[in-house]
Formats: C-alpha cells, structure tokens, sequence
C-alpha cells in the first residue's frame, strides 16, 4: 500500500458519505410525512415539499410533489434542460450530473433526497461562447452526433477523470496499489454507462484523452 | 433547378469551404446543453399539461373495457383520451397498424389512451390506474412458422423484391465450388437515445406540433391525414433531434396522441414515450431469414448467385429485404434474388439504418467469406475477382456512376495489415486469446430526392438559409452552411442556417442516406437563384461571375454583394430522367480484428476500419462520425442486439435499454475511417453521395468472419453470443 493511501481515505470517505446520505434521506422521509404548509394531502393531491439545493452555484427553491427525480426537477421545473432523460429507469446515463463532486444519474433520484446539495449540470461547466475544456475537446474531436447523450457523456468523462486523479480503481485497473493513470480502457471503462447510439465512442475517448493530458 | 446531365466542372471543385474538416456550427449549443431538443421547448407554448401514453398489454385481439373511473378522479388529471371512447384515428402513407386504434388491437403497447395532468408525476400515476379487460385473439408470432405462407413482398421502396437473370438452377449445379447457408438476423431496434417526444398545440383548428422527426414534410401530411385535418392546418417544428435511425422518419403515437391530449385537454400537451414503450409502441428492424448460395468455378469466378429473404410484418407485404445489395456487388451470369413476406402480428416492422443491406450483408458478405474458403483463395482477392465493372451485375442496361470498390478493398487490406491475416481459422492463439481479421465489402445506393431552400441575405452581408432538412445528428446544419458559403463567396461565420420548420420550403429531409446529398443540392440551387437577384441588382451577369470573399467578379470589374441589400431567393434542385440509366451506389472495404478468449468465449474489436467511396466528402469531420458510428451500431447487430420475441403473448420482452443490449463505450475501440477522394458526377451537382448507411453494410460481417478466423466455428445466427458456440471452443491445451 502506497504512503498516500488513498484507498483507507477514500473507503472511509464513502463510508461516511453513505452514512451521511442514509441519514439524511431518513430525515427526508421524515419530513415528508408531514406535509407542508399550503400542500395538498390525501385524495386531493399530491404531497409536495420544499427542496433547496444549490444549481451550477445558484441556490434554488422548489416546492415539489416528492415523485419528483432531480431530472425532472432540473428539466421541468428549473427548465434547465441541457440534461437529458432517455431512459428514466438509470440505463443509459444521458440524465448524469454531478452533486458534491460525485456523478450520479439524475433520473434514479429523487428531489428530496438533495435537500442542500450542489448540482452541476452540463449548463454549469460552461456556455457556447466559453466552453468548459471537455466540451470543447468534444467539438473538436465530432465527440457526437445527435447530441442527446451529449451533456451526460461530458459530466460523466468531467467526472471520470477526476476519479482516476483521486486513484478511484475501477474493473479494469491492473495495480490497485500503483499510481492510476488514465489510460484509453480505463476511460472507456468508466465511460460504459453513459451510451451513446449514434456511435461517437472512438471520438469521445480522443476528447477525453486531449483534456487528460492537458 | 433540374440537374438533367452529369456535372461538369464547377465552383465545388475549387473550394475553399466545402470538402474541409469543419466543427459543426451547432456544436456549442449542444455540448453545452442548449439546443432546444423537442420535450423542452417550455418557450413555445404558455401553460403545458404532461400526457402519459398507455399501452395495449395484448398483441391481438379487442379491448373489451376500460374503467377510467379512478384515473379521472386521481388528483390533477385534466382528460383522459381512451380507445373506448374515442374513434380510432385515420392513417397515412406511412404507418401500417393505426397510432391510436380504438377498441382493435393490431400489436402490443399500441397506443389505446393518454392521460392528460398537471405535472408529470401526476399524469404517470393516473394512467396506473385505468383497468383494462381485453378479448385476446390468437396472433402470428414466429417467423420460421409464419414464412410458409409468405410471398414476394417490398422492401422499403416498395418495390417488388425479385430479380433473375441467366439460368441459376443449372449453373449452380455445375460449379466447381459452392456454398449454401442459412442465416439468421433477430428483430432490432433503432433505440435512438432520445425518446419521440412532442409538445401539441391548437390555435382553432390549426396545429402545432414541436417533435421530434426526420421528415418535415411527411410528418405534416401524415398528422392531417390522421387527424383528419387540412394539411395547411399543420405545422411540424424539428430543429434538433436526439437520433432516429429511421424510427422517426414517421409520425408516431407520441405526436397523434399529443394533439388528442391537447384537443381534449384545451392546452398544450407534452408527451414523451416512456422507454420502456418504445421498442413495442414504435418500429423495429424485422428479424430475417436468408439463404444464400453461391457457385463458382475453380479460380472463384462466381457463376451463380441466389439470395432469398424471409421476413414478416403486420401488412404481410413490406419486409426487410435483405437481398438489395446482392444484384450490385459481384458479377456472375445467373442469377436470383427474391425477398418474401410473412404475416406476423407483432409490432410494426419498419426502416431502420440502411433497411434491407444492413442485414443482406450479415449473410452475403459472410457466404463470401465461406466461399472464399472453399476456394482456399484470400477473401479479398475473392471480392477483387467478382467486382463489378460498367454495368450492374443483375440488371446489364444500367449504367455504374463511379465505383472504386477495389481500392476500398486493397487499400483497406494495405492499411489494415491484412497479409499479417493466418488464413487457417482458429490457428492464432496469443495467451489466452484466440485472434483474428475478417473483411467484407459494403454496398449502399446513393439516392437523391428533391429538395428546396431559402436563403437570405441581410442588408448587412450575413446571409441564412431556411429549409425543413432535418440535422439527425448528421451534420446538416454544418454542411448546409459550407454549401451556401461556397456559393455566395462568404466565409462560414456569415451564415446562419435554420432546419426543421414546416415553415420553411420542403427539403429531401433525412433517410436513406440521401440528405446530405440532396439537401445541399438545394442549398446550392436557392443561392444561384439568390446569386442571379444579386447581379441583376448591381447589373452584372451572376452566372458568368465568381463570388468570393463578399465580391462578385467578372471581367475585371467587382461588386460587393452587400451592396445589393435585404434580398431573398428560393430554389429547388429536381433530378432529371437521364439518372433512370445508372446506378449510382457507395462502397467500401470494411475489416476487423477480434480476440476471443479461449475459456470464456468472450469476444472484444480490437481494431476496425472502413475505407469508403462516397464521392465528394462535404465535411469529412462529420462524415467520419456517421461512418464510425454505423461502424458500431453494425458491430452490435453481430454481437449483441436482439429483440427476444415472446411467441405466446407475441411481444418483445426486453423492452428496455437494460434487456436491449447495445454497444458502449467498453465494447468499442479506435476506429478508423477513410475516404477514398473521389468524385460522382452522376449524383449532384455536388458529386458528394451519403454515408450514414454505407457505413453499416458491412462491417458487422467483417467482425463475423474475423470471429471466424479466430475460433473456426462459424455462428450463423445473429447475435453471435458466446452460448452459442462455447461449447465448440477449440481446446484449451
Ligand atoms: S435517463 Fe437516467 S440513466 Fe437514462
Ligand atoms: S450523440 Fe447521439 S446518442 Fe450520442
């Protein structure tokens, strides 16, 4: 085990975080039961709640049914719509975003579980006149097609690199103990749940490859 | 504009613009989560309910009734539009089982209500709760049973699928080598990643509706045809769409039921087909059937050729006809293809990417490579030997434009390290992975349609060109652009192109791999028209004058076109009768490198190229990608998709991008695509021809045969997963 152990660091780190997240999502449940001020109950409607939570650096506040997934909070509600439902069921990762740092499909949670998170979405990491290097990277190198799977593919390759920086091993890493560097097959890896169907993987990893060596 | 004749030389063939590697002008938008996809258009319509489609649960059969009691009470719903209540809708010229069909059911998860509620969680939970009885009736299901009864059907053009020349039967009798194989492709689905969506709004009687769909200008005749509406009533808006593959080259429930909701619900409804309804509700790719001989003499000139297809559908008559590329690729003097269709009552098969070749090349282009071996004679001399010349193989009096199908192969196979290729299958072993390359050729038609534009010109020099083309994710926008920058002389930035809009005049749209050709031939024909309106302002003869760097010239004296002020032109490019006597197709030489492990059976693309003939390349950035990504929708039709029929409730179960496998980032490495730099004169006046689609007929079959070459076991039915050959693995030791 190297001496900058960031295996220890990180499983306490997940363990704390999970820990963490139980706790507050029990707390969610919790206040969930009982409806807020104003909000309809039973028959005559839905139980809703107030989420507030941080958007690309934006605090926000949205009373929600508590059905409501981040995405559709993020889509409908707060109409930012850079990130994208295809499948709503966590199969296809167009829907990924990244709260507290960490990447996750937007579609398989709910609201109400980010009460006081920081959600960057693909509108976050940059605009069309002052790209983000990863959505430059996949312009120049065509990283896409339709564009669908687009936003998803940049958070997740964002993110991806970031979790080889901090030595995150994944199913492909040879030496869990040797410093991770972010060969093609480690991207590539990390990169499986976001599909993209009109093909544009070679590119995607050319994209990722000239922000990785930057 | 009518191109009657082949192109001389013209203004593309000195450009600045089009034929360069261009970042597409849409890029920032979309990479930075801009571009308006269809179910977020919150903008173009105040005050949106969220409608929720139902599906059938059976295949065939009537619904008996609904009990829409509790759903109408549940919190929120504002109508609910239920095939009990509400007649089936027309049809049109571009769906077989109606997009909402009363009480009859044609196929599963067909559309029979949409829930129309305040949000959409509420509109989800609603529809949960409609209870629905059905009289089932027994439906056909299983192709092998159902091509008994099936006869000579269409493909995608519609014509009838049968060809023959020559004498077959006895030259097939008579050759020195033969091969005759079955094949087997399952159904697939396009699973575009973005879902059909719309957004329906009513004015009176007038309807917009802001989706998703490939074919402006049949979507807007099919809604009124379906609604039963005056088509000048309709305005279809598409400006970016998240994939379709063909699978939203039709109007579909999303819409039909979006504009039902809307009516019934007095506001502006958004439907977004839920996933787990796509692969039933929508089209698929039909599974086929294929048998394919082949015979030769001893130096493998192919005398004989038969190629026979069975597929089903609903209307029993259009098919997946895997036998088009056939009567193109090689010669041999007795022929046969013919292309049959079954009744089948599962959902609606329709094109999907390069509909028919994508999958004929599974089957031809793998007998060759059994042929090829039979002869123990190299694949690609085999192709070389076989290669058409002038003429087209099946039909003499046809004319070939531009084919150059042997460079392709024998720059491929140059570049690819063929001669490196162990021609004994199954005899490279490194470690623990069996290794080995296979090739195939790819043949796909280079159609054009008719398209028109309007391109204007501001009083300050920026122009924008207006037209319904659609950007699939193909790149129109970019190539557009480049078009009318070449023409009018400008540079790139100087354009502004605006798609998708009914609107705007009726372009080629995008299918079949005709629109980038056709588009930009209608691009090019409004801006000669735009270039004439500019000349005769300023007086000087357009035609005759080269427009560059914002200046027209001509015979020593300039202009600035700006000069000319606030102007507009449409144009139409049509294709004249003297195209009837040639063929004009794409081509290319495809190969692949597996390793399969030798315990496991998994197999894993090392390595893929397709060197493509294609004519002029408009924007070879972009049309790298199309191929690239054929390249990998064609390595999952031979290694992983598969849509499982269920034979005794007659629907597809893994109705999901879970269940539907498809390629992903780990399946798929570097991939290399090259074009060869030629030029059509035959095609456009652009002499540039399409290659989303040539980029999947062929590779799949290339990834097969080097499946081949690594284990000796050749799989004859697509997918070629491991269970169906880990039990023939060679021996480990
Ligand atoms: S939309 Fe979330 S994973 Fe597909
Ligand atoms: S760019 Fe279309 S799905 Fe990836």
């Amino acid at each position: 085990m190297p001496d900058d152990g960031y295996l220890n660091v990180s499983r306490r780190g997940v363990l704390a975080g999970g820990v963490g997240s139980a706790a507050l999502a029990q707390a969610s449940i919790l206040r969930a039961q009982q409806p807020m001020p104003g909000s309809q109950s039973g028959n005559e409607g839905p139980s809703t709640m107030r989420i507030r939570m941080t958007v690309n650096g934006t605090p926000q506040e949205v009373d929600l049914d508590t059905r409501t997934t981040l995405l559709d909070t993020l889509r409908e509600h707060l109409k930012l719509t850079g990130t994208k439902k295809g499948c709503d069921h966590g199969q296809c990762g167009a829907c990924t975003v990244m709260v507290n740092g960490q990447r996750i499909n937007s579609c398989l949670s709910l609201a109400v579980q980010h009460e006081g998170d920081e959600v960057t979405t693909i509108e976050g990491l940059g605009t069309p006149d002052d790209l983000h290097p990863m959505q430059d990277a996949f312009v120049e190198h065509d990283g896409y097609q339709c564009g669908y799977c687009t936003p998803g593919q940049i958070c997740s390759a964002v993110a991806v690199l970031e979790e080889i920086r901090s030595g995150i091993p994944s199913h492909v890493t040879d030496d869990l103990t040797g410093p991770m560097r972010p060969t093609e097959m480690e991207m590539r890896e990390r990169m499986s749940g976001n599909i993209c169907r009109c093909g544009a993987y070679s590119n995607i990893a050319e994209a990722m490859a000239q922000v990785a060596e930057a | 504009m009518e191109f009657n004749a082949p192109a001389g030389e013209n203004l593309f063939d000195r450009s600045k613009v089009v034929g360069k590697s261009t970042r597409r002008i849409d890029g920032p938008l979309k990479v930075s989560g801009r571009a308006p996809y269809a179910a977020e258009r919150h903008d173009v319509a105040a005050n949106q309910a969220y409608g929720w489609i139902v599906g059938a649960g059976i295949a065939k059969g009537r619904i008996r009734s609904m009990n829409l009691d509790e759903a109408r009470k549940a919190p929120g719903v504002i109508a609910i539009v239920a095939a009990t209540e509400h007649n089936a809708v027309g049809s049109s010229d571009w769906n077989i089982a109606p997009l909402f069909g009363g009480r009859d059911i044609a196929h599963y998860h067909q559309a029979i209500a949409v829930v129309v509620a305040e949000t959409f969680e509420q509109a989800r939970a609603a529809a949960g709760l409609i209870r629905t009885s059905y009289d089932s009736a027994d439906g056909r299901f299983d192709l092998e049973t159902a091509k008994e009864k099936s006869k000579v059907g269409t493909g995608f053009s519609g014509d009838k699928s049968e060809s023959t020349l020559g004498d077959f039967d006895s030259a097939y009798g008579s050759a020195a080598a033969t091969v005759d194989a079955t094949y087997t492709t399952p159904d697939e689905s396009h699973a575009m990643m973005e879902p059909m969506a719309s957004i329906a709004a009513w004015e009176g009687d007038r309807l917009t509706v802001w989706t998703s769909n490939q074919m402006i200008a049949w979507g807007k005749k099919a809604l009124a045809s379906i609604l039963k509406i005056d088509e000048d009533k309709v305005r279809v808006d598409s400006p970016y769409i998240g994939g379709g593959f063909g699978g939203k080259l039709f109007v579909r429930a999303d819409a039909v039921m979006a504009a039902l909701g809307a009516k019934a619900a007095g506001r502006p409804v958004k439907v977004v087909m839920q996933r787990p309804l796509m692969f039933n509700n929508a089209t698929h790719r039909h599974a086929t059937i294929q048998r394919v001989r082949l015979g030769a003499d001893q130096d493998g000139r192919i005398t004989a050729i038969a190629h026979e297809c069975w597929s089903g559908n609903l209307d029993g008559e259009s098919g997946e006809d895997g036998t088009l590329q056939t009567p193109k690729l090689y010669t041999g003097a007795n022929r046969l293809t013919r292309s049959f269709v079954a009744e089948l009552d599962l959902p609606e098969g329709n094109a999907m990417r390069a509909p028919g070749e994508a999958v004929g090349h599974l089957a031809l282009e793998v007998a060759m490579d059994e042929l090829a071996e039979k002869l123990g004679m190299d694949p690609v001399e085999l192709r070389v030997l076989n290669d058409a010349k002038d003429t087209v193989p099946a039909d003499p009096d046809t004319k070939i434009s531009d084919r150059n199908l042997v460079r392709c192969l024998r720059e491929g196979a140059e570049r690819f390290g063929w001669s490196k290729r162990n021609p004994q299958a199954g005899g490279n072993r490194r470690g623990r992975w069996l290794t080995g390359m296979g090739c195939a050729a790819g043949y796909r038609a280079g159609p054009t349609e008719k398209s028109a534009a309007r391109v204007r010109m501001d009083a300050d020099g920026g122009f924008t060109v207006e037209t319904d083309m659609t950007d699939i994710g193909t790149g129109s926008y970019t190539i557009i652009a480049q078009t009318a920058a070449e023409t009018m002389g400008v540079p790139l930035e100087r354009v502004n192109v605006e798609l998708g809009d009914s609107a705007f005049p009726a372009s080629s749209g995008s299918g079949g791999q005709w629109g980038a050709a056709s588009s930009t031939a209608g691009v090019y024909a409004a801006c000669v028209n735009l270039r004439r309106a500019i000349g005769e302002k300023l007086g000087f003869d357009a035609d005759a004058a080269t427009f560059e760097d914002g200046k027209a010239n001509l015979n020593g004296e300039s202009w600035e076109i700006a000069d000319a002020g606030a102007l507009s032109a449409d144009g139409e490019m049509t294709y004249g009768d003297f195209k009837d006597g040639y063929d004009v197709g794409t081509y290319a030489g495809h190969f692949a490198e597996v390793k399969v492990d030798a315990f496991t059976g998994e197999t894993h693309i090392t390595r893929m190229l397709s060197v493509c003939d294609a004519g002029r390349i408009l924007n070879p950035l972009s049309a790298r990608s199309q191929v690239i990504g054929a390249m990998v929708m064609s390595a999952g039709a031979t290694l992983m998709e598969d849509l499982h029929v269920d034979k005794r409730f007659g629907f597809f179960a893994n109705h999901d991008l879970a269940g539907y496998e498809v390629p992903v980032h780990a399946d798929i490495p570097h991939q290399e695509c090259v074009f060869l730099d030629t030029l059509d004169p035959i095609i456009s006046p652009m002499k540039a021809k399409g290659v989303g689609e040539l980029g999947i007929c062929g590779p799949g079959a290339a990834v097969a045969n080097a499946i081949y070459n690594a284990t000796g076991i050749r799989v004859r039915d697509y997918p070629l997963t491991l269970d169906k050959y880990l039990d023939r693995l060679p021996a480990i030791a």
